[in-house]
């Protein structure tokens, strides 16, 4: 038996491409066309933040942004995202820390990872980065929204384990700080 | 490769003792996307590993060759039942489930075979090249019908049957509630799906980073599988995203071993989200007669019910789950009568095991709606008549046993009915029923409030042999654990951490990996056990280092050791040898010097159930009520829950903030059962498995929460604490169901509700 371990699957890797991931143009070889953004940010460019609940845009675990918009990185082409700005998860970081830094701590977390830490929003952790990136997109958008509207923003991002209750509580307690720094 | 060793805020933490509410240790690489899941993990060279699955419910297999796949580019190798190179079959309490199906399949999405390839779309199409052939058999899918239908299994049709007799249970009540009552297919549905990385270790051996409630249990079904010595076989805690149950059972540890094996290369497993609907067990469907027997002034006389629990294809935990049904069968509440006949049956459905509440949750639904029932033909306040019959400590339960704990049932109950109800239903379309579709006609739209108490079992019981082994070391101010616990979120990691701060002083505490290879057995995270079990063998551990260190201590000043105290927050307290005053932390005094000590934690013996269902099976029991406030849309049937309030039975709260965490937590999933999860299966067939058909709650679904924790402290188990996991699933169901009947009128006796129900 030959094998033929090229990581392409033998289904025919398309021409080398560069994306933009956190600031940093990321060159991306070996890819099938089809490959999803989740796939090859995951799987290829070794940035495994964004989860891989459902692969199919129900779950919200794989949200990133794609030129400030946020979408579910599993129903995204790769491809499709060469020339736009994609920010993960792991570009997530309090202004003044280098977006990437290998040693970030706790002190390098946002208000929005911090604030899920403290107040208990995280359980198992398997949607958290789905969140952080939604509730600062959120926040982005709708600096002080009210409870039913963050209901409503975060309706696609499914949680399991915690009944959303100390992750509301999080997103209550960014609202307050930011308001109160303004 | 991984590593999810991640040291606690050191310094300062005067948050992190008992009781306090630290953050967890992993939360910081959790919220940065740095965490590594199983499914995250990679290895140089590593091949991807997919399961061929019987798109049958029953079949013979009549045809199955993997050569086509072989010759496919990137297909590094594939196994079959003939490839299995130890035992054939695997289980966690009867071996009856094969690695890979031979000749028959029995359920749909039963595994026939594994390949593994350089890209996760080879490995599909890989599949997808296999030849084989499948003669279809009639499949058995009523579960009331198995026990006298031809044998689907070697092993039979019946897994288990309690006949549980207690008391004289031919005595008859002045009143007699009747019902008949069902439970749909509910599903873990924990995000992480199940995953792992194998890596062989060149000489024959292999090491599996997986996603699992139990590292030893699967390490040792996994070697035997392999036919593989033990040691030979080293399971890693790969992050684990979610179990509530689902995880107990071995999925992809075997496959992924057996292709790392044959092909010499890491090979991934990652299932997708289709998969993993068939990939582990579910929730028992049930289907359950009842009758209760009360005196005119509501004391309950008797309870009979038959239950019938669906176990689908293979055993699972079934044994277990329906042992629990049988022995809660008759709720939280003094019965001194009662004929309990409990059966858990094989058919072609999906299999089911172990689910958070694990077989109490069924029953809870049952006698709830009994007791609502009795209330209504008695004309007593369902809070009032459960009141009236609630357990207490020193009762004797069904089968026997007397409770020599604490039992909070009354507490509990009055706790979560003393919680303000909710202001009507505002304009905002998410408050009204059927939310964003703007359905709902609000001078229709009608609220109800029900109430539901219910008990489970904590620890492992019948005689079950239930350990946990942990080692501390302390040196240079750090104390080091290893204990082999899955963290699969419920925040043992930061339990253990506040237990050995609390007994040895200190601040820094780093947990090493969890691994077979460098301790003992945890356990199963299960059972809502762990805080008891792993958390007591910490703390025994660090009690063993506490005296190491106060013998060094008293030996340096010249002093007896029964000198110096031990106080409750980890000092030693006493005078030396001139006269003065000692006071120190035992981190302290422990210096640079390293102290290590291992203790093993076991609970008080328990007993097998006799002919009769009677013996001492259990160590502890935990409870909780639930008040539910419900809006819903008679027209079409929709429900709104709008809030739950809970009475929760903890002994003590070590984390108020995870205690809540689960509490919040299990609500959300009693809610789902109460009004939207369900596999829905048709003729063995699973026809919603997906995130898109088979929903949970969202944060838009989720009623406000509000919780009371009744704090008595349990004897025997550290600190007081009781595990708090599995009951906030337990009653909230029956208490939402309870409010739709209250809102609507309508008999509701099966869960799901679903609109066609209501209307």
């Amino acid at each position: 038996m030959t094998l033929a371990i090229d990581g392409s699957g033998g289904g025919g890797a398309g021409a080398a491409y560069e994306l933009t991931v956190n600031g940093t143009a990321r060159r991306v070889e070996g890819a099938r066309p089809g490959d999803s953004l989740l796939h090859v940010l995951r799987d290829r460019l070794g940035l495994p933040g964004a989860k891989n609940a459902c692969e199919q845009g129900e779950c919200g675990s794989c949200s990133v942004l794609v030129d400030g918009v946020l979408v579910c990185a599993c129903l995204e082409l790769a491809e499709a995202a060469v020339g736009c700005d994609v920010t993960t998860v792991e570009g997530m970081a309090a202004p003044g820390a280098e977006p990437g830094d290998a040693a970030l701590g706790g002190d390098m977390l946002t208000d929005v990872q911090r604030a899920l830490v403290e107040a208990g929003g995280v359980q198992c952790g398997f949607c958290t980065p789905g969140f952080v990136v939604a509730v600062h997109d959120l926040l982005a958008r709708v600096p002080d929204p009210g409870p039913l509207e963050v209901r409503e923003a975060l309706a696609g991002n499914l949680c399991r384990c915690t009944g959303y209750g100390r992750i509301l509580a999080a997103v209550e307690r960014v609202v307050g700080e930011r308001a109160a720094a303004r | 490769m991984t590593d999810v060793r991640t040291p606690t805020r050191r310094g300062g933490s005067a948050g992190g003792r008992v009781g306090d509410s630290p953050i967890r240790p992993d939360g910081t690489p959790k919220v940065q996307g740095r965490f590594a899941f199983a499914s995250d993990l990679h290895a140089e060279g590593m091949l991807w590993g997919r399961t061929l699955r019987s798109p049958h419910p029953h079949a013979r297999i009549a045809r199955l060759d993997v050569a086509p796949a072989l010759a496919l580019p990137g297909v590094a190798c594939a196994v079959t039942a003939a490839d299995v190179t130890g035992a054939a079959t695997y289980g966690l309490i009867a071996a009856d489930q094969p690695v890979f199906a031979a000749d028959v399949v029995r359920y749909e999405g039963e595994a026939v075979a594994a390949v593994a390839a350089d890209h996760p779309d080879a490995a599909r199409r890989a599949l997808e090249a296999i030849d084989v052939a499948y003669e279809p058999l009639d499949p058995l899918v009523d579960a009331g019908a198995a026990a006298g239908a031809p044998p689907i299994h070697p092993d039979g049709n019946v897994v288990r049957r309690i006949e549980l007799r207690h008391g004289d249970p031919s005595v008859w009540g002045d009143v007699l509630v009747e019902g008949t009552y069902e439970v749909g297919m509910q599903d873990q549905a924990f995000l992480g799906p199940e995953a792992g990385l194998a890596i062989p270790d060149g000489e024959g051996g292999v090491d599996l980073w997986v996603a699992t409630q139990w590292l030893h249990e699967d390490r040792d079904q996994v070697a035997a599988c392999l036919g593989l010595d033990p040691g030979r076989v080293r399971l890693h805690l790969g992050g684990v995203g979610g179990a509530f149950g689902g995880r107990e059972d071995v999925s992809m540890q075997v496959h992924a071993c057996l292709l790392a094996l044959a092909s010499g290369r890491p090979v991934k497993m990652t299932y997708l989200r289709d998969e993993s609907f068939v990939g582990h067990v579910h929730r028992h469907p049930a289907r359950m007669r009842y009758r209760h027997h009360a005196t005119w002034d509501g004391k309950l006389v008797a309870v009979e019910a038959e239950i019938v629990l669906d176990g689908g294809a293979y055993a699972s935990s079934s044994s277990a789950v329906v042992a629990n049904a049988a022995r809660f069968a008759c709720g939280p509440y003094r019965v001194p009568n009662a004929r309990i006949d409990a059966t858990v049956v094989r058919t072609n459905n999906p299999p089911c095991g172990a689910m958070r509440g694990f077989g109490a949750v069924q029953v809870c639904f049952a006698h709830e709606s009994q007791m609502d029932r009795l209330a209504a033909r008695l004309g007593i306040d369902p809070v009032e008549l459960r009141l009236k019959n609630a357990l207490g400590p020193g009762d004797v339960l069904p089968t026997g046993q007397a409770i020599t704990g604490t039992a909070p049932v009354a507490e509990c109950l009055r706790a979560a009915v003393a919680h303000p109800l909710p202001p009507p239903a505002g304009p905002g379309l998410l408050e009204r029923p059927g939310g964003a579709g703007r359905t709902d006609d609000a001078s229709r739209t009608r609220r109800g409030v029900g109430v539901a108490v219910g008990y489970k079992n904590l620890l492992y019981s019948e005689g079950f042999d239930d350990t946990s082994e942990a080692q501390v070391r302390l040196a240079g101010g750090v104390a080091t654990v290893a204990c082999a616990v899955a963290e699969v979120g419920q925040g043992f990691v930061t339990v253990a951490g506040q237990i050995v701060r609390t007994v040895l002083g200190c601040d820094a505490v780093v947990l090493e990996p969890a691994d077979t290879a460098s301790v003992g057995s945890a356990g199963s995270s299960s059972a809502s056990r762990q805080t008891w079990m792993s958390g007591g063998a910490v703390e025994r551990a660090a009690r063993l280092v506490a005296d190491q260190v106060r013998a060094a201590l008293a030996r340096r000043l010249g002093v007896a050791a029964e000198g110096l105290a031990l106080t409750a927050d980890g000092r030693l307290v006493g005078v030396d040898g001139a006269g003065a005053a000692v006071d120190v932390t035992v981190a302290e005094a422990a210096g640079d010097e390293a102290f290590v000590a291992s203790a093993v934690h076991r609970h008080r013996p328990t007993t097998a159930l006799d002919g009769r269902g009677q013996g001492e099976p259990d160590v502890s029991f935990v409870f909780a009520a639930h008040r539910a406030v419900v809006d819903v849309d008679p027209d079409l049937g929709l429900v709104r829950v709008v809030q739950v309030t809970t009475g929760q039975d903890v002994g003590r709260a070590l984390h108020p903030t995870q205690v809540t965490g689960q509490i919040e937590g299990g609500i959300a999933q009693g809610v789902g059962l109460a009004v939207m999860e369900e596999i829905v299966v048709d003729g063995g067939l699973v026809r919603n498995p997906s995130f898109t058909d088979y929903l949970i709650p969202t944060i838009a679904d989720m009623p406000e929460v509000l919780a009371t924790c009744i704090e008595q402290p349990e004897p025997g188990a550290p600190f007081g604490a009781k595990g708090v996991g599995e009951p906030p699933t337990i009653s909230s169901t029956a208490a939402v169901v309870a409010a739709i009947r209250d809102a609507t009128g309508v008999d509701v006796t099966r869960v799901p509700v679903r609109p066609w129900d209501l209307v």
